[in-house]
C-alpha cells in the first residue's frame, strides 16, 4: 500500500479500534494519544518520501507541509484532551463516540489533503464533516444540538454544492480527457484546463468556491463556525480551526489552479480578494463584540482564514508563499491559543470572557503562553503571522495598491480588539478560580495543556526563524504550484 | 446513440428530468408534511428512472446500480423513515412557512428562469445538447431544492429541501455520460442525507424536544 493511504487508514483502523475497546478499561485516551503519534510518524516519513501521484493520491510541495502541521496538532491535540475529557462529564457511550469520531476526521483529512482525484478529496471532506457534527454535538445539550444542526444544515449545503462544482469540472474537460478516473484527477485536470470550455470551468470554480467556502468559514457562508467552536467539547475547537479550514482551503486553491490555467475562464483571483476582504473586515469589526472566549477566537479564525484567501487571491510567488506560510502559522497558533483558552475555561468554571482574568497572575505558565499566543494572532512578532501579513501587505501594495487600505484597517482593528482581550484574559487582577470537578487531574496537571500551548508557539516562530532550508524550499515549492 | 432533438436518448431523458423539476415545484405548495413526503418519494422513483435510462442510453451498467440505490433509499426508506418520525413523535402536520406560497412558486420560475440563463450560454461552445439540457434541469433542481430550504422553518422540512438539492445533484451526475466514480460519489452524497435524516430522528428522540424550528433553537445560544 502507498505511503499516503497508510496514513489514511492508520486512523481509520484507529478508529476502528477505539470503538471497540470497552470503556472500562479507560484507556481510550492513552490509545488515542498513540494513534495520534503514530499518525505524525508516518507523516513526517511521507515528508522525506520521493514526491509524485499514486493513483488518487499525489504528494507534493503544496500539501505535505499541511499534512506534517495536521498530523502534529492531531497529537497535541489528543494529548490536551487527555487531560481535559473527565470535565467534559461524558458518559462511557459518548467516551467512545467522541474518540472514534476524532479519528476518523483526522483519517479523511489526511485523505482530504493528499487526494489528487477531486471526487476522492469531496468525499474525504464529507467524512470529515460527518465526524466533526459528531463531535460537536456530542454534549448533547440543546446548544450544542443547535451548534451541530447548523453545521450540518450549512455544510451539507456547501458540500452539496461542491459536488455539483465537480461535476461540471468534469463536464468541462469531457471532451479533451475522455472518460475514466483521470477525468477528475487534478493533474490531469490542470494539464488540460486551456483546452476546456472556459464557460462551464467558470461556473464550476463558482459553485466549487461557495461550496468549500462554506466549510472553510468565508463570509458571508462562516454563520456555523462560532457556534461549532464554542458549545463542542474543548479539544474539537483546536482541530476544527486549526485543520478542517485548511483542507477546505486547499480543495478551493486545487480548484483555482485548474481554472486559472485557462486564460478564457472567469480570473478566480479577484473573487477570492473580494471573499477575504470580505471575512477580514467583518471579523475585525465582530471581534470587538464578543463576551466569549471561544467564540472570539473563532471568529478571529475567520479573519485569518480571510486574510490567507486574500493572499491567494492576489496570486503570484510571494504572495501564495505568505498565504501558506499564513495558514501553516495559524494552525500552530491558533490550536495552541485554543488548548489555553479551554484549560483557562475548565479552571474559572466559564468560557465568558468577563470571568477569566489576571492568568499571567494565577498561572504563570498557562497565562504567558496565551498572552503571546493573543499576541501572535494579532500579528506580532516573533512569529510566523507577522512575517505573513508583512509580505501580504506589501505585495498588495506591489500589485494592487489600493488594497493596502481595507487590509490595513481590518489587521488594525483585529489586532487592536485582540490586545483588548489579551489585558481581559491574562492581566490585572486574576478572577476567582472554580474549577470544573475533574479538570487536570491527570499526574502532571496543568502541564498537559501547557506543554502543548508552548510547543506550538516555539514551532510558530521557528516556522520563520530556525526553518532548514529543505523545508523553506518546500514551501516554496508549494507557492510555485499555485503558479 | 446521437442525441439531439427528436431521438428517444433525448426525449426520454428530459421528460424525466422534467418531471422531476416539475415534482420540486409541487412541493413547493405543499401545505401538510405527510403530502411534502410523498412528493419527495415521487420524485425519488422518478431519478431512479432517470439514472437507469442513463444507464441504457450510455450502456453504462454501473448506474443501474445508482438507480437501484436510488430506489431504495429515496422512494421507499427516507420517506418511510420520516413518516414514522412524524406519526410517532406528533410534529405538527402543518408546514410552517416562511415566505407565503405564492411568493415562494414566483421565486421558483425566477430560478429555473437564472439557470436557463446561466447554463445555456456557458454551456454553448463544447457540450452535447443532451448534458445541456440535463444540466440546466439539474441546476433547477438544486436551485429549487435551496429555496425550499429557505421557504420553511421545521427541521424536517428543511432536511426534504437539502434532501431534493441533491436529487438534482444525482440527475446532474448522471447526465454526465462517462463521469468517473459516478455510483462512489451518488453514494457518499445519499450517506450524508440519510446521517441528517438519522440526526433529526436521534435528536428528537433523545431530548425530546418539542420543536426542531430553528428560531426556537436561536434561544439557545451563550453569545450576546
Amino acid at each position: 500500500m502507498p505511503l499516503p493511504w497508510v496514513l489514511v487508514f492508520f486512523p481509520w483502523l484507529g478508529a476502528v479500534a477505539l470503538a471497540l475497546i470497552p470503556p472500562r478499561f479507560g484507556v481510550g485516551r492513552f490509545v488515542n494519544i498513540g494513534i495520534a503519534a503514530g499518525s505524525l510518524v508516518i507523516a513526517l516519513l511521507l515528508l522525506g518520501h520521493p514526491h509524485g501521484e499514486q493513483g488518487w493520491t499525489r504528494t507534493d510541495a503544496l500539501n505535505l507541509p499541511f499534512v506534517a502541521v495536521s498530523a502534529l496538532v492531531g497529537l497535541t491535540t489528543a494529548i490536551f484532551s487527555a487531560a481535559t475529557l473527565d470535565a467534559e462529564k461524558f458518559d462511557s457511550l459518548r467516551i467512545r463516540a467522541y474518540h472514534t469520531a476524532f479519528q476518523v476526521f483526522m483519517g479523511a483529512q489526511f485523505l482530504a489533503l493528499v487526494s489528487d482525484n477531486l471526487g476522492v478529496m469531496w468525499v474525504a471532506i464529507e467524512i470529515a464533516t460527518l465526524a466533526s457534527v459528531l463531535m460537536v454535538g456530542v454534549h448533547g445539550t440543546p446548544a450544542a444540538i443547535e451548534a451541530a444542526w447548523k453545521f450540518f444544515v450549512l455544510c451539507g449545503v456547501g458540500i452539496a454544492l461542491a459536488l455539483f462544482g465537480t461535476i461540471l469540472l468534469y463536464l468541462a474537460a469531457q471532451p479533451v480527457v475522455g472518460s475514466g478516473d483521470p477525468g477528475l484527477s487534478w493533474a490531469a485536470l490542470q494539464a488540460v484546463a486551456a483546452n476546456c470550455d472556459p464557460g462551464l470551468l467558470s461556473l464550476a470554480f463558482v459553485f466549487l468556491l461557495v461550496g468549500y467556502g462554506t466549510k472553510a468559514g468565508l463570509v458571508p457562508l462562516h454563520s456555523w463556525l462560532p457556534d461549532a467552536e464554542a458549545e463542542g467539547p474543548l479539544p474539537i475547537c483546536a482541530v476544527l480551526s486549526g485543520l478542517l479550514l485548511n483542507a477546505a482551503l486547499l480543495a478551493i486553491l486545487r480548484a483555482e489552479s485548474i481554472v486559472g490555467a485557462n486564460p478564457a475562464a472567469l480570473p478566480p483571483g479577484p473573487f477570492l480578494i473580494g471573499f477575504g476582504l470580505l471575512s477580514l473586515l467583518l471579523a475585525a469589526f465582530s471581534l470587538w463584540r464578543r463576551r466569549d472566549a471561544r467564540r472570539l477566537f473563532a471568529w478571529s479564525s475567520i479573519e485569518h482564514v480571510g486574510l490567507a484567501t486574500l493572499a491567494f487571491g492576489i496570486g503570484g510567488a510571494v504572495a501564495n508563499l505568505a498565504g501558506i506560510i499564513h495558514l501553516l502559522g495559524h494552525s500552530l497558533v491558533k490550536s495552541g491559543v485554543f488548548f489555553a483558552v479551554g484549560a483557562a475555561a475548565q479552571l474559572k468554571g466559564s468560557q465568558k470572557l468577563q470571568d477569566i482574568g489576571g492568568l499571567v497572575a494565577s498561572h504563570p505558565a498557562l497565562g504567558w503562553g496565551l498572552a503571546l499566543g493573543i499576541a501572535a494572532l494579532a500579528g506580532m512578532p516573533p512569529f510566523a503571522l507577522f512575517l505573513s501579513e508583512l509580505r501580504l501587505v506589501a505585495e498588495a501594495a506591489a500589485q494592487i495598491p489600493w488594497l493596502v487600505v481595507p487590509i490595513g484597517l481590518g489587521l488594525l482593528t483585529a489586532a487592536a480588539a485582540l490586545i483588548r482581550a489579551l489585558q481581559q484574559l491574562c492581566l490585572g487582577e486574576p478572577t476567582r478560580d472554580n474549577p470544573v470537578p475533574g479538570a487536570f487531574h491527570l499526574p502532571g496537571g496543568l502541564a498537559w495543556a501547557t506543554v502543548p500551548v508552548w510547543l506550538h508557539l516555539a514551532l510558530a516562530a521557528a516556522l520563520i526563524l530556525l526553518a532548514p532550508p529543505a523545508f523553506t524550499a518546500l514551501l516554496r515549492g508549494g507557492a510555485e504550484i499555485l503558479g | 446513440m446521437t442525441s439531439g432533438f427528436g431521438t428517444p436518448a433525448y426525449d426520454v431523458s428530459h421528460l424525466i428530468g422534467g418531471g422531476v423539476l416539475l415534482l420540486s415545484f409541487v412541493m413547493l405548495y405543499q401545505r401538510r408534511i405527510g403530502a411534502v413526503i410523498n412528493v419527495f418519494a415521487v420524485q425519488g422513483a422518478l431519478l431512479a428512472c432517470a439514472a437507469a435510462w442513463q444507464g441504457y442510453v450510455q450502456s453504462a451498467p454501473e448506474l443501474y446500480l445508482t438507480a437501484l440505490i436510488a430506489f431504495g433509499a429515496k422512494a421507499v426508506a427516507i420517506p418511510l423513515a420520516l413518516r414514522l418520525l412524524v406519526g410517532r413523535l406528533g410534529l405538527h402536520k402543518a408546514v410552517e412557512t416562511s415566505i407565503g406560497i405564492g411568493a415562494s412558486l414566483a421565486a421558483a420560475i425566477g430560478l429555473v428562469g437564472l439557470s436557463v440563463l446561466v447554463v445555456l450560454p456557458v454551456t454553448a461552445g463544447g457540450a452535447t445538447p443532451l448534458a445541456r439540457v440535463d444540466l440546466t434541469i439539474a441546476l433547477s433542481v438544486v436551485l429549487l431544492g435551496m429555496l425550499a430550504m429557505i421557504a420553511r422553518r421545521n427541521a424536517i422540512s428543511q432536511v426534504i429541501g437539502l434532501l431534493t438539492l441533491e436529487n438534482g445533484l444525482i440527475l446532474a451526475a448522471v447526465g454526465v455520460a462517462g463521469m468517473p466514480l459516478v455510483v462512489e460519489l451518488s453514494t457518499a452524497a445519499l450517506v450524508l442525507m440519510v446521517a441528517l435524516v438519522a440526526a433529526v430522528v436521534v435528536f428528537q428522540i433523545r431530548d425530546r424536544l418539542d420543536t426542531l424550528d430553528t428560531h426556537v433553537l436561536d434561544r439557545a445560544r451563550g453569545d450576546s
